[in-house]
């Protein structure tokens, strides 16, 4: 562990929490072009995160520590999971504490927490939202374990880090079954982050909202945290995909510094289609009802494991 | 003073001081439990002074043991001159029986000291009595834990199960509770009888029932697979394995709460403990098919506890259930190290096998711990139905507190230490796909999503239960004036958190301690951890986990956010009514119930669920909604068996005329067809 690696770790991690605003706002307008309307300016999210911050708190009359305490705890689960996701590069000292299934556990306290937030005051809309999200939850986790399952078969590891310079080794390995991974992964990143099939960020509607349910009660520097929490859980998982299955340019281990800046840059242009890609996905499709979302769930789960099946049938050609 | 005295008075001839010392403290739980009898309606006595010592004798066994499994010494024995002439009592002391041990003492301990400020007069069985079960319980769960032979074994095993009768029917003047312990003792001997035709089964023709005599025997194939089946189903009707697993939900909410936490946290690791043995140590075979079975049956229970949990209205009940969930992960974890141990991957069954004695270890902390603090918020309300609950953050901070650490750790989430074994289950799944055999192992990694389904439906059972009961406003105007728990109950609580969060961020002394016991059974020891901070139990580039970093991370952002927007923002704050979309009266019954929770399980699991659901009609003068659900497994097995075993005796009733004369002529017969056969 050298310094520069610690430097890096830092640097990282600080560039993610400052890029998952821009990274929604990219989304958003790119949802706004594809459906003609005038888009908010890139810069939307920040503003939105200033306002709140400068407002006053509205706190409920019998709201327990519990719920003062949730978003930060939420902030600080993303950023760590930022730490351990390598976006540009794998030399991370921080990602040794977790590997990906780790990281599930990660995504998974930051919704328990959520949901016992908003639950704390016992209005009807908060508990409601709390059921839904814990409900998309373990209906996504079965699907996002058989994704990693895909990668160790490929890889021989689950750490993130050891994936991306596995495949940096061998960069001509297009394997079938990461194919079927991909998209199984695409699906639970929409279900996780409370993308259109699944829930759709931008409406109040009592009967369909599930992560909006949750945060109704918050308000100002809560709110604040919590919206920064979210776009950066969106972040975070829009880069374990990209080290999963678009790892090319992450600068590994001993890498010079222009190799880093080259892969900032290929990070920006792959965040930007990614964006692009999941904007045009949420424009195309409709929401679901919210009992069909254990079909939807479903369906990724079994394309994982489709992939699976494959990578298994055809023998195996794993570097472990 | 009391531990000087056994020692020197029993009839002895010790090979070395720890299991002597753990014989010891056995003897102390008898001598306490005698002593409550001195003064049996006594309950300063009983509570105050006798339960403590209890507890300070649990945390000796934690160090005796922890000690024994840490140093890595070789297996002591003793024999005890006690019970049957010709048939003394054979000890031993080895890793697995330490590692087991060492979990009854550390969550003895914080059970034992809870109980301390647990318990009232007046509450059905008189204390010294209850004190009396209690310690007689505590000593049999360690001796079925020290047993050389099936002898003592079975006689331990059947202590242990008339000793926790009696708790759980100690408000037996109840019928409920009455009917619920007649069940619990039902299943548990037609799992005791399982038990001993096992071994019998074990002994191989030689009718010597020491376990050493039972590790030399050279069984068949065929009867090693029935000796297996036996254990397996001895062990799993005791440690609530589905179908076997009806007992639990009956008997843990009758139960008083530490009862309740000893029984779900510690006595179905007992039947954990009896599996291990009797298939890693005294079976000298190992069938990857038994593998399998275990796996299925797990999983199955695991999935199928969880699910039941979801759905439930009661407290204990939903307790009981995630503890038929857990023991199914267990078991599963068993299984996969069977698969492995069969197929010769010795690494990877040591790391199931971890992934499965850690998971012991951490349930018996959590959910030790969950029914404690259903305990106090049962005596600061007078109530279990969930529906009645709601908002106890505010009037039982502290118990909220625990229970919070509790509700994490059990449902699976870093860096607690519910989230290391399953982890490291995960992990072990991760390699089912190198097994030798074909189409099993494409089939066994779809075990791990099933395993992940488990465990997310355990988060999303343990946020129904803690949103519920903790959070929320109050459902009844009573909960308001929820008295708090007592010290003793709080130091209970604390002793068991802090084992939790020890664990879970520091999990590399609890994986030492694994190791010395796969070792002992597979040859084998995951690498703990390649540096302090970290474990990584196959090798560092493959997966590792760190609960420091998680800890420390998250708390660091923590503070350097919460200072950040203190010291760039103003900070104000006010407090107003809950808003709600904007919706006006709001009471507290319209807060989603338990039921509410229930809902969507009911309908992506309902063919596992036997429902009748009552809804309204819109012209309802009180409409009312009510939803009865009951285990299929109770009208498809239960049932029927019980209906036959009455149809049998009816049949055969004609025999009991109440004549006296004719009683004797069936003896006098009896004895005649005996002395045919014995000449």
């Amino acid at each position: 562990m050298s310094a520069m690696a610690i430097v890096w770790q830092f640097v990282e991690v600080a560039l993610a929490i400052a890029l998952a605003p821009l990274f929604t706002g990219w989304i958003a307008q790119c949802r706004a072009w594809m459906q003609n309307r005038s888009a908010p300016p890139l810069t939307q999210p920040y503003r939105m995160l200033r306002k709140l911050f400068h407002k006053e708190a509205v706190l409920a009359e019998d709201a327990s520590l519990l719920f003062r305490a949730a978003p930060y705890v939420l902030f600080g689960a993303m950023a760590l999971a930022a730490a351990i996701i390598p976006s540009i590069v794998t030399d991370l000292p921080f990602a040794r504490a977790a590997d990906a299934i780790a990281l599930i556990g990660l995504f998974a306290t930051a919704r328990v927490c959520q949901s016992l937030a908003a639950m704390d005051l016992g209005t009807a809309f908060g508990t409601m939202g709390a059921r839904r999200e814990m409900m998309i939850g373990f209906l996504a986790e079965p699907a996002i374990l058989m994704v990693f399952f895909n990668a160790f078969l490929l890889f021989g590891t689950t750490t993130l880090t050891g994936v991306v310079d596995g495949s940096a080794a061998h960069p001509s390995l297009i394997d079938p079954g990461a194919i079927f991974a991909a998209i199984g992964f695409v699906m639970v990143l929409l279900a996780e982050n409370a993308r259109i099939p699944i829930d759709n960020p931008a409406t109040h509607l009592e009967l369909t909202m599930i992560h909006e349910a949750m945060v109704l009660e918050y308000s100002a520097r809560h709110l604040a945290l919590i919206e920064w929490a979210s776009s950066l859980k969106l972040f975070n998982y829009a880069t374990i995909g990209i080290a999963l299955f678009l790892p090319w340019g992450i600068a590994t281990h001993g890498a010079s510094v222009g190799a880093v800046f080259l892969a900032l840059a290929a990070l920006l242009v792959k965040l930007a289609a990614c964006g692009a890609v999941l904007a045009l996905i949420e424009s195309l499709s409709a929401k679901l009802r919210l009992f069909r979302a254990p079909e939807f769930l479903a369906m990724a789960f079994l394309i994982a494991v489709l992939g699976l099946l494959v990578h298994l049938l055809m023998g195996a050609n794993a570097c472990a | 003073m009391i531990l000087t005295l056994w020692s020197s008075s029993a009839a002895v001839f010790a090979a070395d001081r720890e299991l002597a010392t753990a014989v010891s403290i056995v003897g102390c739980w008898l001598l306490l439990a005698a002593a409550g009898m001195a003064r049996p309606q006594n309950i300063r006595f009983v509570a105050r002074l006798l339960f403590p010592l209890g507890a300070v004798a649990s945390v000796a066994l934690f160090c005796v043991a922890g000690g024994f499994l840490l140093s890595g010494r070789t297996p002591e024995t003793m024999t005890i001159a006690l019970g049957l002439p010709d048939l003394p009592f054979h000890l031993r002391l080895d890793a697995l029986s330490a590692f087991f041990l060492m979990v009854l003492g550390l969550a003895g301990a914080g059970i034992s000291t809870f109980a301390a400020g647990y318990f009232r007069s007046g509450e059905g069985t008189a204390p010294g009595l209850l004190g009396l079960h209690y310690h007689i319980f505590m000593a049999s769960m360690a001796l079925v834990m020290l047993a050389d032979d099936a002898y003592l074994f079975l006689v331990a095993w059947e202590t242990m199960a008339l000793a926790s009768y009696f708790l759980v029917t100690s408000q037996h003047r109840m019928a409920e509770i009455r009917r619920a312990g007649f069940l619990y003792l039902l299943m548990a001997h037609i799992g005791a009888v399982a038990i001993l035709l096992g071994f019998g089964v074990m002994q191989g023709g030689g009718w010597q029932f020491t376990f050493d005599a039972m590790r030399g025997a050279a069984l068949t194939p065929l009867r090693a697979t029935l000796a297996f089946t036996l254990a397996m189903a001895g062990f799993g009707a005791k440690a609530g394995v589905a179908p076997a697993h009806v007992w639990l939900p009956e008997a843990h909410p009758a139960a008083p709460s530490p009862v309740s936490a000893l029984m779900s946290g510690l006595m179905l690791k007992t039947a954990i403990y009896g599996l291990l043995r009797v298939t890693f140590d005294l079976l000298h075979v190992r069938f990857w098919q038994w593998g399998l079975a275990a796996l299925v049956l797990g999983l199955f229970s695991g999935l199928f506890g969880a699910i039941f949990a979801a759905v439930q209205t009661d407290m204990k009940r939903l307790l009981a259930y995630s503890s038929i969930e857990n023991v199914g992960l267990i078991v599963a974890a068993i299984g996969l190290a069977i698969l492995f141990a069969a197929s010769r991957m010795p690494l990877f069954a040591a790391l199931a096998l971890a992934a499965a004695l850690l998971h012991v270890l951490n349930h018996s902390l959590f959910k030790s711990m969950l029914f404690l603090t259903t305990g106090s918020v049962m005596h600061a309300t007078k109530q279990r139905s969930l529906g009645k609950l709601g908002g106890l953050i505010h009037s039982m901070p502290w118990i909220a507190a625990f229970a919070l650490v509790a509700t994490l750790a059990i449902a699976g989430l870093p860096p607690l230490n519910g989230f290391v074994s399953e982890w490291l289950l995960l992990q072990a799944f991760l390699f089912t796909p190198r097994l030798p055999q074909p189409f099993v192992n494409m089939l066994v990694p779809l075990g791990a999503a099933a395993m992940a389904l488990t465990v997310a439906l355990a988060a999303y059972v343990m946020v129904k239960f803690y949103g519920i009961v903790f959070l929320g406003r109050p459902r009844e105007a009573a909960l308001k004036e929820a008295h708090r728990s007592n010290w003793l109950e709080r130091v209970g609580l604390a002793w068991l958190a802090a084992g939790c969060l020890a664990i879970g961020v520091e999990p590399q002394l609890a994986l030492h301690a694994v190791g010395g016991v796969t070792g002992m059974l597979v040859g084998q020891t995951v690498a703990a951890s390649p540096s302090a901070w970290r474990i990584a139990p196959i090798a560092p580039e493959q997966a590792s986990y760190s609960g420091w970093i998680f800890l420390a991370t998250i708390l660091c952002v923590f503070a350097i956010a919460y200072l950040a927007v203190r010291l760039l923002t103003h900070g104000r704050a006010r407090r107003s009514p809950p808003w709600d979309c904007g919706y006006p009266w709001q009471d507290a019954r319209m807060q989603d119930t338990a039921e509410g929770f229930g809902q969507p399980i009911r309908l992506f699991f309902g063919s596992f669920f036997w429902m009748q659901v009552h809804l309204p009609s819109p012209a309802d003068e009180k409409p009312s909604y009510r939803v009865h659900i009951e285990d299929r497994f109770w009208r498809a097995l239960y049932r029927p068996v019980a209906a036959g075993v009455q149809r049998a005796a009816d049949a055969v009733s004609f025999l009991q005329s109440g004549r006296l004369a004719i009683y004797l002529l069936f003896s006098f017969l009896t004895l005649l067809v005996l002395l045919v056969f014995a000449l």
